[in-house]
């Protein structure tokens, strides 16, 4: 691991007062920043400063701050969680950058996730494309045994990396676009692959796909950018099940998507 | 709405009716290349006029010529209502896009490498499907003996041709055409036209190593098991082989005629 630097920013951030108002770009000075530092705690430094000046302090999303929630964003110098692949926001180091650098920091930009305040934007359109069928119905009743279903290994492995997906948006972020194709064929891929997930398996597909279209996101054009911009590396391989399922469903199957 | 129209309606059934149309555009390359090939032959243009009436007056493949000229323009307009439909899902675009980061330069302009292509089709036709159409090609009679098999070639004008024959005659086998060859010929003596036509082939080669690839997922085909035939093919027949051969009649026509 390198050594520790300071060094001194220049931070170019979006700054917009609600979803209404236009926002503009603000320079800010970032001085004595460690590089040491996650990117989420050079801006807590900035705005520690703002505040102490009596300015309203940057807003941005952040939660675990450990790369599993998905809550961190920030389009940061043309890239979604920054110059390093496979990271999110939070799990960035100032080390990435250097002394006298200049940063441009903006929100996602898509028409389906509006900008809430500066640099977070309203990501519940993943919400409501994951409750339109993102989930297996289960009944009450006894638990049944863990191990009582059988499942094959390469199906569970595949299954678990597509469930890793932690709907941070970057794969929207990324693609020219807007597409969230990446996020929703992992959240229908996860459950085509596990018998648990069969039932519902065609109204799903149609569903969340519907929902999907609903919101606004476009339409892929497979530059692979959004694969390439997954912190946690979700396949393009999912796109194309998603796909599979889908037309599977509207074509040769009698099911229709949940009212 | 009936489930294939919301299908076909959806972003996924927008790209799939992309995927369908290129594809059989690809497929249509193949066999406009190997008919193309008789332009190298050196007979005066024989085999290619042949070819080029029985292309016209085959009814089988007068229909699928129907099918080509929908799947081009199908093809156009999905990709203009796909490019307006993209650009709305991000209305307030980036200061700062690293796109060459994440992506490919041509998997990220295929409008713009599709629209020279269009443009290209457009004056292609105009310079060949139309003047073939619209009797404004020259025509041309060969006479073969049937014994040596020494070719005399006239060139005929427009009141003496009627259509199209083959027949033979006091030991000849006669041949009235349409000299498309000579149009061809003619049409490749200008140097513009000719860079033209190399720069397109050049589009092309970008456009359909991007579309092959992707057509297969958007049609849901993508497994490590055979997605490395898909990828040869792309790289191989659709980026290389096909462009380089179609690039090369301009240029031969330009330096060798
Ligand atoms: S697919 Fe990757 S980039 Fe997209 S939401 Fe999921 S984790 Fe984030
Ligand atoms: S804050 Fe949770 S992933 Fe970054």
């Amino acid at each position: 691991m390198s050594e520790e630097r300071t060094m001194n920013l220049t931070l170019k951030v979006w700054r917009q007062k609600n979803e209404n108002e236009k926002g503009k770009f603000v320079t800010i000075q970032a001085n004595g920043i460690s590089s040491d530092m996650s990117f989420l705690e050079m801006l807590d430094v900035v705005n520690e400063d703002l505040t102490r000046k009596g300015e309203d302090p940057i807003y941005f999303d952040h939660d675990c701050r450990e790369g599993i929630c998905g809550m961190c964003s920030l389009h940061i110098n043309g890239r979604p969680h920054g110059p390093k692949q496979g990271t999110t926001t939070c799990q960035l180091h100032m080390r990435s950058f250097h002394d006298g650098q200049t940063i441009v920091i903006e929100p996602w930009r898509a028409a389906a996730f509006p900008v809430i305040k500066d640099l977070a934007v309203d990501r519940t359109a993943f919400e409501r494309i994951q409750q339109a069928g993102g989930y297996v119905s289960v009944n009450t009743g006894g638990v049944p045994d863990g191990n009582a279903i059988p499942i094959p290994k390469p199906s569970a492995d595949e299954a678990f990396e597509s469930a890793t997906c932690i709907g941070c948006g970057a794969c929207v972020a990324a693609c020219k676009n807007a597409s969230a194709m990446l996020f929703v064929s992992a959240k229908i891929s996860q459950y085509a692959l596990l018998p648990q997930g069969q039932a519902e398996r065609y109204q799903r597909a149609q569903a969340m796909v519907e929902q999907m279209d609903r919101e606004g996101f476009g339409a892929c054009t497979v530059t692979k950018a959004c694969e390439a911009e997954c912190p946690v590396g979700i396949k393009l391989t999912n796109i194309a099940r998603m796909n599979r399922e889908y037309f599977n469903a509207k074509f040769f199957k009698e099911k229709t998507a949940h009212s | 709405m009936s489930s294939f129209n919301q299908a076909l309606t959806s972003t996924l059934g927008k790209k799939l009716i992309m995927a369908l149309t290129g594809l059989f555009l690809c497929a249509f390359l193949i066999v406009h290349l190997i008919g193309n090939l008789q332009l190298f032959k050196d007979d005066a243009g024989k085999a290619f006029n042949d070819y080029a009436y029985f292309m016209t007056h085959f009814t089988p493949i007068k229909a699928v010529s129907y099918l080509l000229y929908a799947s081009i323009i199908i093809h156009a307009l999905y990709a203009l209502i796909l490019t307006v439909y993209n650009r709305k899902a991000r209305p307030i675009g980036y200061a700062s896009f690293a796109g060459d980061k994440n992506s490919t330069w041509s998997s990220r302009n295929m409008g713009i490498l599709g629209t020279v292509l269009l443009v290209f089709i457009a004056t292609h036709m105009a310079n060949f499907w139309w003047k073939f159409h619209n009797d404004e090609v020259p025509y041309i009679e060969y006479r073969t003996d049937l014994n040596t098999l020494e070719t005399q070639v006239t060139e005929l004008n427009a009141s003496e041709f009627t259509d199209y024959q083959n027949f033979t005659q006091d030991g000849q086998e006669v041949t009235r055409a349409r000299d498309l060859y000579k149009q061809v010929a003619y049409a490749f003596q200008n140097p513009i036209l000719v860079a033209f036509y190399v720069l397109a082939m050049a589009a092309m080669s970008f456009h359909l190593i991007h579309g092959f690839n992707s057509a297969f997922q958007s049609l849901g085909f993508n497994h490590r098991k055979y997605i490395p035939i898909v990828r040869f093919l792309a790289l191989w027949v659709f980026g290389i082989i096909i462009p380089i051969a179609f690039a090369a009649m301009p240029l031969y026509f330009f330096f060798c005629k």
